[in-house]
């Protein structure tokens, strides 16, 4: 039964993981990354491991999407010394 | 520079989200001992409801939530309780958290779950003021950063 559902999600979190390499915009790749981390929560979930897919859910899909858009707007395209 | 856009949708959608992800911390704070979850995830959905006011919001407006210099002291103040329990265990003759020996007046097993849910509590108010005021001080980066260009393109000017 949860076989079949971890196998999707490892799969669309594989795929996930390629457009955050590909795509060429840092903002979307932040937004990509943080819907890979909600996916292995969901692989973690359908796994078994509960309390590691919480906190996968919790910390990779918030908290570092939030960090990672604020670290991509305090760079700039040139140094500045 | 990140400047706020005034979008109706999204500032109602948080001011109604917001106070549901608190309660919910809480419920996974104060259960952390029989479900899953427990001080670390409980603190970390707290922060997370606290930085999506930041973000959202404004940084002004969500100082009305958890001002900024709130943030290290919330800390700091999460490993004292933790801390504390440990070593009120080692003042009546136990080892550092060893939660049947608090002096609480209570029978052994009380002791133990008031003992963990002491220290969730503890835990969870470090991983809070932690986590936000790593956003505060990523976010005041920018600022004190532009200021020094300005500073410095002045004396230059001066110069």
């Amino acid at each position: 039964m949860s076989g079949h559902f971890s196998a999707v999600f490892f799969v669309l979190a594989l795929l996930a993981a390629i457009v955050a390499l590909k795509v060429k915009d840092l903002l979307a790749a932040a937004v990509v990354l943080s819907l890979f981390s909600f996916l292995v929560a969901l692989l973690y979930v359908s796994l078994g491991a509960v309390d590691v897919g919480f906190n996968e859910s919790v910390l990779g899909a918030g908290v570092t999407g939030i960090l990672f858009v604020i670290a991509i707007f305090n760079t700039r395209r040139r140094s500045r010394d | 520079m990140i400047r706020p856009k005034e979008t109706i949708i999204t500032d109602h959608v948080v001011r109604v989200m917001v106070p549901f992800i608190q309660i919910f911390a809480f419920y996974v704070i104060f259960h952390g001992h029989y479900s899953p979850g427990g001080g670390f995830q409980g603190g970390a959905l707290l922060a997370g409801s606290v930085l999506l006011q930041r973000v959202v919001l404004g940084a002004e407006r969500s100082q009305i939530g958890f001002p900024t210099r709130l943030g290290i002291p919330f800390g700091a103040l999460g490993i004292l309780i933790y801390a504390g329990v440990g070593f009120l265990a080692m003042l009546d003759g136990g080892n550092y958290l060893q939660y049947d020996h608090l002096p609480f007046g209570m029978t052994p097993v009380y002791l133990r779950n008031t003992g963990i849910l002491l220290v969730e509590i503890g835990v969870a108010f470090a991983v809070t003021g932690t986590l936000v005021s790593i956003y505060d001080d990523l976010v005041n980066f920018e600022r004190r950063d532009d200021q020094a260009e300005m500073h410095s393109a002045g004396s230059r000017e001066d110069a």
